[in-house]
């Protein structure tokens, strides 16, 4: 299987979101996640979709199927062009006075973020590519991960062109 | 100009051009209702929200224009669902104008309330919930236009009850402007080209027609590329009729219960040249194994249909209207005789053709379904239109009525809706009252849906139904014979309905024909005759739909028909 990141600008219209997900989960296809936002545009939403294919064939297919919703209004495949991308976690983890500076440690190495502190837990923010979040995950499980919140990955095409001009 | 909402939507109707709408009223429509009278504007009452929209299917089918269906909301939008899906998966221009509960009661659970818009998201080409007055006439711009170009489809205008009845200054739009659509798909010569020096290298070359064919009009175009060729041709269920039965090379229908020459040319031919069709698994058998000796040349304007399910070697994008005419040009500015150089592989499959033609069994003690159908057919003249359910009888129409052109042969080809018959030939009649139009239905699907008789009665429609009626769900009893151990699990129908009576108690004419003689004493009057009027043809029970090709064969794996001619 092969992951790749969709910019799908739509409409911003009432249904556009019903309309994509629909159209995803009846035909079938797999996808690592999906998040939305307003864009420079204020009619224009931004769809990203990681979604992973096993050929060349099923992404083609999974591109025209979106092509062919009347409100979507362009696609690029941000993965086969030189591309920024990044995702938002946050972590809530089980911080002991014994564990919180160990903690503290994790998160300086990793560049991330202490933005919330209770006497029994803290959560975490971090920002990066999926690898560094899964790391990040996986060196804090051991401490005690309590929930995890991602948004799921967004990026940019490098340089002045935007997606709408390619 | 000042007017309400409901005014506002029959106006927009006026101005795309609409004869006709199909429909049904209930409380979050009536405001549109009461315009709709006011106004005089032609209305089919049906007796069934799913008779309308099947019949607006029908319509749209039989003229080629956009069929248009009001209902009201809940139930009267639930009821279109089996039509809408319909005629989506067969491509078939539809607008579906729907009440929905006022705005302060949306997402309440209130009464008569269904979420028309996630129900149809997947079965339409586009949805609109509109809530609000200012949004109806480009809504309505918008929605006719996508439902009648590229690859056609139903498109559901969701309408809050409160907005019929707002106050809008209207004004229709001139122009559509959708930023993800536009309606125009353009081809690529360069494609062209090597289609041409695919056929230039070609030996054995066959010409594969779909509905793609029938909906852009080019007919016209196919018939005469293909007598420039002089290559055979062979037809999807939808493409029936785009070359007239009995054109030289022209082997039928193809797929499961498909010609035994058209399957086994698909299988032995070197070059498929594929217009508008979409490779359906009853096309094409064992996917895997579909063709395997040629080069797929595929001609379609939906890119998503592109290797979706059998991989092209050449894909000619854009719309026929603009691929055809380009191909034509080119080959008869060819060098090369076509003609000569297939010649051979001409004679090969008509030698075929003639050798395993459709066939049955013919009986003196019983009216054979085939035989039935075969008469129809030699009674039709071009401008008869024949509409079908779905099962046996369906497959004996495709097989044994000689479509002459497009739009004669009305069928549910992808979803296979019993039911839709008699309202699709009610539509395709309203849409074509200058043309005899003839049902040929089963025991089983005509109950689905003959409360649409009454429909006939009270507006007078001359709709010939032929029934079928073996006392059996023919198909689903046809697989259980092969398949299940002869086990009639529910499809056996005792029969103590009677039909004639029936169609009598809803205003038509009901006729039972039980000899074979009858098929020359009595059939061809009862066609003749002015009005509506149901036939009810007792055949065998037993008799199964041939050559068969069962479910994970190859296309020349058939399961062929006993019988000894075709008359």
């Amino acid at each position: 299987m092969k992951k790749f990141l969709l910019a799908v600008l739509v409409d911003n219209k009432p249904g556009v979101l019903t309309h994509v997900a629909g159209l995803i989960s009846r035909r079938a296809f797999n996808i690592e996640s999906i998040s939305a936002g307003y864009t420079e545009e204020p009619d224009i939403t931004r769809i990203n979709i990681v979604v992973s294919v096993e050929s060349e064939n099923e992404l083609a297919q999974v591109v025209n199927q979106l092509g062919k919703l009347i409100d979507v209004i362009k696609i690029v495949n941000l993965s086969l062009t030189d591309s920024i991308e990044r995702e938002l976690v946050l972590i809530k983890v089980k911080a002991s006075k014994a564990s919180r500076a160990d903690i503290i440690n994790v998160v300086n190495i990793f560049r991330a973020n202490i933005v919330d502190v209770t006497p029994e837990d803290v959560v975490i923010e971090l920002t990066g590519g999926q690898s560094k979040i899964d790391a990040l995950c996986e060196v804090l499980d051991e401490y005690g991960i309590i929930e995890i919140a991602r948004t799921g990955a967004i990026a940019l095409s490098r340089g002045p062109v935007p997606v709408k001009a390619m | 100009m000042l007017m309400n909402g409901a005014q506002a939507v029959l106006e927009s109707l006026k101005r795309e051009g609409v004869e006709v709408v199909f429909g049904y009223p209930g409380g979050a429509v009536l405001t549109l209702y009461d315009e709709l009278y006011k106004m005089k504007f032609p209305h089919v009452l049906t007796r069934h929200e799913q008779g309308a929209v099947h019949a607006a299917d029908g319509y749209a089918r039989a003229t080629g224009k956009v069929g248009v269906v009001f209902a009201t909301s809940g139930p009267g939008a639930a009821n279109l669902i089996t039509g809408i899906a319909t005629a989506n998966i067969d491509s078939v221009p539809l607008v579906c104008i729907t009440g929905q509960v006022a705005n302060p009661y949306i997402g309440k659970d209130s009464f008569q309330e269904a979420d028309v818009c996630g129900i149809t998201t997947p079965i339409t080409k586009h949805n609109y919930l509109v809530k609000d007055v200012r949004d109806l006439p480009r809504v309505l711009k918008e929605a006719f236009f996508i439902a009648r170009t590229g690859r056609p489809g139903p498109v559901v205008i969701d309408v809050a009850k409160d907005v019929f009845a707002a106050q809008i200054d209207f004004a229709y739009p001139e122009q559509v402007t959708l930023r993800g659509y536009s309606g125009e798909y353009p081809t690529d010569e360069a494609a062209i080209d090597e289609v041409v020096r695919l056929l230039d290298a070609a030996e054995q070359p066959l010409l594969f027609v779909g509905g793609g064919v029938t909906l852009s009009d080019t007919s016209a175009l196919v018939r005469r590329i293909g007598r420039g060729l002089g290559a055979p041709a062979v037809s999807t269920l939808m493409g029936l009729g785009c070359i007239a039965d009995g054109t030289e090379g022209f082997l039928g229908l193809a797929g499961m219960h498909g010609a035994y020459a058209a399957n086994m040319a698909i299988q032995q031919c070197d070059l498929l040249l594929c217009l508008g069709m979409r490779f359906s698994d009853r096309v094409t058998g064992k996917v895997t194994e579909f063709a395997p000796h040629a080069k797929i040349v595929h001609f379609e304007l939906d890119a998503a249909e592109f290797n979706k399910n059998v991989p092209a070697d050449v894909k000619v994008p854009g719309d026929l209207r603009a691929s055809l005419p380009l191909l034509m040009k080119k080959l008869e500015a060819s060098p090369t005789d076509y003609r000569e150089q297939f010649q051979s592989w001409l004679r090969h499959v008509t030698a075929l053709a003639e050798a395993h033609p459709f066939s049955y069994v013919p009986r003196q003690d019983a009216i054979q379904p085939e035989a039935l159908i075969e008469k129809v057919s030699a009674l039709s003249s071009d401008d008869t239109i024949v509409a079908t359910d779905v099962g046996q009888h369906q497959m004996w129409a495709a097989q044994f009525y000689a479509a002459r052109r497009p739009r004669q042969f009305i069928t549910s080809g992808g979803l296979g809706t019993m039911g839709f018959g008699l309202p699709a030939a009610l539509g395709a009649k309203v849409g074509r009252p200058d043309q005899p139009v003839v049902l040929i239905t089963g025991d089983g699907s005509v109950m689905m849906n003959c409360q649409e008789m009454a429909t006939l009665a009270d507006n007078d429609i001359d709709v010939k139904i032929v029934v079928i009626h073996n006392f059996i769900l023919g198909m689903v009893g046809q697989w259980q014979r092969l398949f299940y151990n002869h086990h009639y699990s529910q499809s056996e129908l005792k029969g103590k309905t009677d039909l004639v009576k029936l169609a009598e108690a809803m205003g038509i004419r009901g006729y039972r024909l039980t000899e074979p003689e009858e098929l020359e004493t009595r059939l061809p009057e009862i066609l003749a005759s002015e009005g509506a009027a149901l036939i009810d043809v007792y055949v065998p029970e037993e008799e199964d739909v041939l050559p068969m090709v069962p479910g994970g064969k190859r296309l020349d794996q058939m399961v062929l028909g006993k019988g000894e001619k075709r008359s």
